[in-house]
C-alpha cells in the first residue's frame, strides 16, 4: 500500500449527510472481480444531474472529498472506497463516518477526517475557491486562509496509512498467538469446530 | 489475556463484553485487540478481490473449516434447471463471472461450498442459522453488512469489507476495536398486526440512520423474549440500518430449540457442554450500558418507511412528513430530496399512496415464518389489478421445500404472485429482479436508499404482512384491516 503523509488540492464540496454506499458505488457495478475500474461508476445518481460538483471542471482531479453527517453508511462493500481511489480522491472529511466504510477507506489507503459540523462547513465554504491541506502527521487540517482544524486518528492505523503497511502481514507476525488461542479453544469450546455436514 | 481474566470476573459484563473478552488474541498498548473469528461467511461478490490478493501473496485459508461460501446475490431467482436437470446458464456475463469465481475458489482454497443447485442453497444469512453453522456466543463475519442478522441468535456477528475478509481468510482474526453498547429496551405487548419488522422500524425511526454509529446494540425486554428466534434474525438484521455493525439477543431455550440438530450444530454430550456455556452469556445483573434506548411495545404500529433513509419511518395510519417539520436544516433538506425522488407531497396519506411492485423477500424477510403471515393475509386474495410484478423468493432451498409442504406456494400463486428461486432478488438490482425507474414498489427488504431495488426504483420498507395486504390493495395498506 502506498505510504500517505499529507493530502493536498481541491476538495469537492459534497455537503450531503448520509452519503450511502449505494450512492457512491450502485450495485451494478459490484459484479466485477477486480479492484479497479469503479471510478466510471462513482457517484452515478449524483453525475446524472446537470450541474453537480463531480462533473464541474472546477474540482476535476481533486483529491478530497467534504461530506456532511454519516458518510458511506449501509453496505460493507469495499467498492465503496475502490470506487475513490479510481477517481483519484485520497481523503474525506466530515462530521462522522459509518464504521464499516471508515473500515474500508483506510485499508485502501484514504484517510477519513472526522471534524465538528462547524469546520466542515467552513471548509466547504473554502472549497468553492481554494484547495485544503490535510497533514496526517500532525493531525491537522489548514486553508490558505489560517484556518487549523486539529484532528484525532487511531495511533494505529495513522501509522500503518503512514508507513503504507501491509495489515494482513503484521497479524501473521502474531501467529504463534492465534495457534495457542485455537489450542485453548480445542480444549474448552471443543463443539466450536463445525459437524462436517 | 488470563491475568486481567480475574478482575473481569469480578465486575458485571454485558453479553456482549463476554463474547469479546473470549475472542482476545492480543491487545496492543492503543487498546487495539486481535479478535478470533470462528464463523466466516462467503459470498459471490465481496470475495473475488480476496481470493485474488491470497494468490498474489501466495497465503492460504489459515482455517477452511471454519469457512463456508454460498451464492446468493447474483443468482437469478428464476428455474436454475432445465427439464433434464441440466444447469441453465446465466445471461448476465458479469454475474456468470463472478459467480463462476466463487465456485472456483471455494474449493481451490479447500472451502465448503453449498452450490446454485444446492437444495441448501440461499441467502448466506438465511443458510447460516438454518445450517446449524451460526452458533451463539461465536463471532460470526461476512462480506455484507447485514451479517448483523446472526446476532438474532446471540452471536457477535457484522459485516466486513473485501480486505477484512482477506485477512480473516489468513489469519482467521480481525483488528477490532472494542464498541460501545447501547441497550434497546422494549417492554410491553406488541399490538395486532404487530411484526417484528414493525418493531426495528420503530427503533431505527427512533434513534436514526446514525444513531447507532460505533456501537453494538443488545435488545432487551419482553418483546424480545416472547419474539420467535426468527423475528430475532429480523430484528438484528436491520442493526446497520441504525448505524449499528452488531445487534445482539440473549440466547434463550427458545434458541437451543431453533438450533438443536441443525446439520451442522454440536452433537451428543458436546451439545449439552455448548448449552451450558451459551446459558452462562446473558448479561449480568447490574452491568452497565454506554447508552440505553427504550420504548413502549404499546406505541409500535404496522410501520414503513416513506423516504429514502431507513430513518424515515412513519405509522401506517400516518401522513407523509412536511420537510418544515424537521428541526435539523440538513434533514430538511435531505427529506426534499427524498419526496422529490420517492414522488410523494408533505401531508399524503401513505394508505393512499398506490404501489406497482411487491418483494416479499431477502435476508430480513424471507424465513418460513415470513412466508407463513404473508400467506395468511394474500390467502383467498388477489394481487390487485394495478400491481405489475408480485414476487415471493424463500430465503433458502429449505424455506422454499418447507413451505410448499405447507402448500404456501399454492396460496401464492392462486393469489397472482410468482414463487422464485432462493436469492437476495429485488432487495439490490444485482441480478434480474429489478424495479424499474419511477415506479414503486413495497419491499420486506432492508434498505430504501436512492436506486437500490433499480435506478430510480421507490422503496417502501415493510414487513411481510404488510406486503402481501399491499399486493392485494394495489396500494400501501394497514394490514390490521385485513386481518380481522
Amino acid at each position: 500500500m502506498k505510504a500517505v503523509n499529507k493530502v493536498d488540492g481541491r476538495a469537492i464540496p459534497l455537503g450531503l449527510k448520509n452519503v450511502d454506499t449505494d450512492v457512491i458505488i450502485p450495485a451494478h457495478y459490484l459484479k466485477t472481480i477486480s479492484r479497479i475500474g469503479l471510478g466510471k461508476g462513482a457517484f452515478e445518481t449524483i453525475r446524472a444531474q446537470p450541474g453537480n460538483v463531480f462533473d464541474d471542471p472546477e474540482y476535476t482531479g481533486a483529491p478530497i472529498i467534504i461530506a456532511g453527517d454519516n458518510f458511506g453508511c449501509g453496505s460493507s462493500r469495499e467498492h465503496a472506497a475502490w470506487a475513490l481511489n479510481d477517481m483519484g480522491v485520497e481523503a474525506v472529511i466530515a462530521p462522522s463516518f459509518s464504521d464499516i466504510f471508515s473500515g474500508n477507506a483506510f485499508k485502501n489507503g484514504i484517510v477519513t477526517v472526522v471534524l465538528p459540523q462547524e469546520a466542515v462547513d467552513r471548509l466547504l465554504e473554502v472549497a468553492k475557491t481554494d484547495p485544503i491541506h490535510i497533514d496526517l502527521e500532525n493531525k491537522v487540517v489548514t486553508t490558505p486562509y489560517q484556518d487549523r482544524f486539529a484532528f484525532e486518528i487511531d495511533d494505529f492505523r495513522r501509522n500503518c496509512l503512514m508507513n503504507g503497511l501491509d495489515e494482513i502481514g503484521l497479524t501473521l507476525a502474531n501467529a504463534d498467538r492465534i495457534t495457542a488461542h485455537e489450542r485453548t479453544l480445542a480444549q474448552t469450546q471443543p463443539w466450536l469446530v463445525p459437524v462436517a455436514a | 489475556m488470563l491475568d486481567s481474566g480475574s478482575s473481569m470476573a469480578t465486575k458485571p459484563r454485558t453479553l456482549y463484553d463476554k463474547i469479546w473478552d473470549a475472542h482476545v488474541v492480543d491487545q496492543r498498548d492503543d487498546g487495539t485487540c486481535l479478535i478470533y473469528i470462528d464463523r466466516h461467511l462467503v459470498h459471490e461478490v465481496t470475495s473475488p478481490q480476496a481470493f485474488e490478493g491470497l494468490r498474489v501473496a501466495g497465503r492460504k485459508v489459515r482455517r477452511p473449516d471454519l469457512t463456508l461460501a454460498v451464492p446468493d446475490h447474483n443468482l437469478p431467482t428464476t428455474a436454475r434447471v432445465d427439464a433434464e436437470g441440466n444447469r441453465l446458464p446465466i445471461a448476465d456475463v458479469e454475474s456468470a463471472q463472478q459467480l463462476a469465481a466463487l465456485e472456483t475458489n471455494a474449493p481451490s482454497f479447500g472451502i465448503k461450498y453449498i452450490g446454485a443447485t444446492d437444495r441448501e442453497q440461499g441467502i448466506v444469512h438465511v443458510v447460516g442459522p438454518e445450517q446449524g453453522f451460526s452458533l451463539p456466543g461465536t463471532t460470526i463475519v461476512c462480506g455484507d453488512s447485514h451479517t448483523a442478522c446472526h446476532g438474532g441468535i446471540g452471536a457477535l456477528a457484522f459485516g466486513i469489507g473485501t480486505s477484512e475478509v482477506e485477512h480473516v481468510l489468513a489469519t482467521q482474526t480481525l483488528q477490532l476495536k472494542q464498541s460501545k453498547t447501547m441497550e434497546i429496551r422494549v417492554e410491553g405487548t406488541l399490538g395486532f398486526g404487530v411484526s417484528p419488522k414493525d418493531v426495528i422500524l420503530a427503533i431505527i425511526g427512533k434513534i436514526g440512520a446514525a444513531g447507532g454509529t460505533g456501537y453494538v446494540i443488545e435488545y432487551t425486554g419482553s418483546v424480545f423474549r416472547d419474539m420467535s428466534v426468527e423475528g430475532r434474525l429480523t430484528v438484528s438484521n436491520m442493526s446497520i440500518e441504525g448505524g449499528a455493525r452488531a445487534g445482539l439477543v440473549a440466547p434463550d431455550d427458545k434458541t437451543f430449540a431453533y438450533l438443536k440438530g441443525r446439520p451442522m450444530a454440536p452433537k451428543g454430550e458436546q451439545w449439552d457442554q455448548a448449552v451450558a456455556y451459551w446459558r452462562s452469556l446473558a448479561t449480568d445483573p447490574g452491568a452497565t450500558y454506554d447508552k440505553v434506548v427504550t420504548l413502549d411495545a404499546a406505541e409500535i404500529a404496522p410501520s414503513l418507511t416513506w423516504g429514502t433513509s431507513p430513518e424515515d419511518v412513519v405509522p401506517i395510519t400516518g401522513l407523509v412528513p412536511d420537510p418544515k417539520s424537521f428541526a435539523d436544516p440538513s434533514k430538511q433538506a435531505a427529506a426534499q430530496k427524498s419526496l422529490d425522488y420517492m414522488g410523494l407531497v408533505p401531508g399524503q396519506k401513505m394508505q393512499d399512496i398506490e404501489v406497482q411492485h411487491i418483494f416479499i423477500g431477502s435476508c430480513t424477510n424471507s424465513r418460513i415464518e415470513d412466508l407463513r403471515a404473508a400467506a395468511a393475509v394474500a390467502k383467498g386474495r388477489k394481487v390487485a389489478a394495478n400491481i405489475k410484478q408480485a414476487l415471493v423468493v424463500p430465503g433458502s432451498g429449505l424455506v422454499k421445500a418447507q413451505a410448499e409442504s405447507e402448500g404456501l406456494d399454492k396460496i401464492f400463486i392462486d393469489a397472482g404472485f410468482e414463487w422464485r428461486e432462493p436469492g437476495c432478488s429485488m432487495c439490490l438490482a444485482m441480478n434480474p429482479d429489478k424495479v424499474p425507474s419511477g415506479e414503486r414498489c413495497a419491499s420486506t427488504s432492508n434498505r430504501n436508499f436512492v436506486g437500490r431495488q433499480g435506478p430510480g426504483a421507490r422503496t417502501h420498507l415493510v414487513s411481510p404482512a404488510m406486503a402481501a395486504a399491499a399486493a392485494v390493495t394495489g396500494r400501501l395498506t394497514d394490514v390490521r384491516e385485513l386481518m380481522a
